[in-house]
């Protein structure tokens, strides 16, 4: 595999990506408006004082980010590989002496990398208004950043993206267009969502070990989608097999 | 003597002819399941050749070209591409950058411009900055869509993109170029520029492998043709087609046909003659050589002749009747 060709195929994605305004307005306006609005709503929450709950109540919000980058590669994913299929893209490059693998790679590179800034954003702003209205509060120090939402933001969200572009590659080879593949790598949210509402209820602890326990978990399953993804991209079934 | 002489010559023109095929295909089998894609096809496009693949729909023209493209499998047979044994994966690489493939769906890239989509493909072809940059120009210059390089090419009508996909597989100077209908749902004006281009092409002697319903088309730029319905039925020049169904005729246009005229003319010999108030027709090999001898005769009977004319069947003619006779 040459090294400097999937970076290649992941800019000319970014480019195209850039130029659709649905995409950049999801992948950049959802983080967004994720930290505002619960910006707001802990910011109401600390009206009377600094509650007993803020630790599980920041931590679930950053774990949200970690949901969403889960949720937006996905949605880069599926356009990049069932977009270039329903658009007829596909065979000419496929006719280029280019790996599976290097154009899976550029292709994953391109779905990782624009949901994970702006979720990194979105936390950002979450953490500093946070720790400004914590601090206006009376807190005499900066809540965040702190080790568990680094180990979310750093770790799980990455291992989480590469995760959810796996399965959009596998659901790219049974559907015929976006939306389909979409709702497929969709279902991958439901375990993520449901440790949102279990550490939520208190019944998830957000520690460093049990992030730490989660994160390898995903790395391991990471792994071995990957080689199923990699299986799944034969140049072959997508021009003869392929919806 | 001269047999010998003959076949040595006969040796000398297939060796050479052998070493410059770009193309070498044997029983070349696809199947998909229990359906027959392509039957046992054997053929070869030498060097500098417009080789025209013709068929109807669902024949396997394009099966054909992916199996070439190292983009699909091969179920049984040969194939040889530039000298590569198509279906070694050692191969696909090397295979893959001496073609340039021109798909029946364009495939460009819309919301990039057409310098970009030219750059992206010249990137993917291992092409330097500079061989990228040159190549461009080249090919958007002699297109006639220089100017329209930073435009989109989601605005481009029908011919302007054909016309940049056919740069886009040409801008690593491959060697053997595939064209899958390429002056499909063209107009005429669009279709005669891509058709002139690929003559070209032709004159620098790349090889192409052209997929075509367009039977005015081959004619007019294939060098020779295969005629494929699964099963590759003719082979041959346009010309040898033509002539394979039902060869050639001489129309002969006399002032006045008699009995003695008619009588004279049969024993010459001739096959299938027919008249048709003062016209002759006559199957002939070699019109060259018969018409002489049959216009000295008609003279020699007292007839006058007042015009001679040589037809053969049309391409269509002998597409239409091979493709019914040889349907699956």
């Amino acid at each position: 595999m040459t090294t400097w060709l999937p970076w290649k195929i992941a800019q000319k994605e970014l480019k195209v990506i850039s130029r659709k305004k649905s995409i950049i307005l999801y992948t950049l306006g959802v983080p967004i408006f994720i930290s505002i609005v619960f910006t707001i709503l802990l910011s109401s929450q600390t009206a009377n004082g600094i509650p007993m709950t803020l630790s599980l109540g920041a931590e679930s919000i950053i774990y949200l980010f970690v949901i969403l980058a889960t949720f937006l590669p996905s949605t880069i994913a599926a356009y990049s590989i069932v977009g270039e299929k329903v658009e007829k893209t596909l065979e000419p490059l496929l006719a280029t002496p280019t790996t599976d693998g290097e154009i899976l790679l550029g292709k994953s590179i391109a779905a990782f990398i624009p949901p994970i800034l702006s979720s990194w954003l979105g936390a950002s702003i979450f953490m500093g208004a946070t720790d400004y209205t914590l601090l206006k509060e009376g807190l005499g120090y900066y809540y965040f950043p702190n080790w568990n939402a680094a180990t979310m933001l750093l770790l799980l969200a990455p291992l989480a993206g590469v995760l959810s572009i796996q399965i959009a590659v596998i659901a790219s080879s049974r559907v015929s267009d976006v939306r389909g593949a979409n709702q497929i790598a969709g279902l991958v949210l439901i375990p993520f969502v449901g440790i949102f509402f279990a550490g939520a209820y208190g019944i998830f602890l957000f520690s460093i070990l049990n992030l730490l326990i989660f994160s390898l978990i995903l790395f391991i399953l990471d792994l071995v989608l990957f080689s199923v993804s990699k299986s799944t991209f034969k140049r072959e079934e997508i021009l003869t097999k392929w919806k | 003597m001269l047999y010998i002489l003959k076949s040595l010559l006969t040796v000398v023109r297939l060796t050479g002819e052998l070493g410059s095929m770009m193309i070498e295909i044997e029983s070349l089998t696809k199947k998909f399941g229990n359906l027959t894609a392509v039957d046992n096809l054997n053929l070869n496009v030498a060097e500098g050749e417009v080789f025209g693949l013709l068929g109807p729909n669902g024949a396997g023209k394009t099966t054909t070209v992916r199996m070439l493209c190292c983009l699909i499998s091969k179920t049984r047979g040969t194939a040889k591409v530039g000298g590569y044994e198509v279906g070694s994966e050692e191969n696909v690489l090397k295979i893959r950058k001496i073609i340039g493939l021109v798909p029946d769906n364009v495939g460009l890239y819309e919301s990039l411009t057409a310098y970009e989509n030219l750059d992206y493909y010249g990137t993917l072809y291992r092409r330097t900055d500079s061989q990228r940059k040159e190549s461009i120009e080249y090919f958007l210059k002699l297109l006639g869509l220089w100017d329209k390089k930073d435009s989109l090419a989601g605005t481009f009508s029908k011919g302007m993109k054909q016309k940049l996909a056919i740069a886009r597989a040409l801008i690593h100077d491959p060697k053997i170029v595939f064209m899958d209908e390429p002056t499909a749902n063209l107009d005429p004006e669009a279709a005669k520029t891509v058709r002139e281009f690929i003559l070209n092409l032709k004159k620098e002697k790349k090889t192409i492998f052209l997929n075509t319903h367009n039977l005015d088309e081959a004619q007019k730029i294939c060098d020779k043709i295969g005629i494929l319905n699964t099963r590759l039925t003719a082979l041959g020049t346009p010309e040898e087609l033509e002539r394979s169904i039902n060869g050639r005729k001489t129309v002969i246009q006399l002032r006045q046909v008699n009995e003695t005229i008619l009588d004279s003319l049969k024993k010459l010999g001739l096959k299938n003659m027919k008249t048709e108030g003062n016209k002759l027709t006559v199957d002939v090999v070699s019109p060259e050589e018969e018409n002489p001898d049959m216009v000295d005769t008609i003279v020699k009977a007292g007839g006058r002749v007042q015009t001679v004319t040589v037809t053969s069947s049309s391409l269509e003619e002998a597409y239409l009747k091979l493709v019914k006779e040889n349907s699956p």
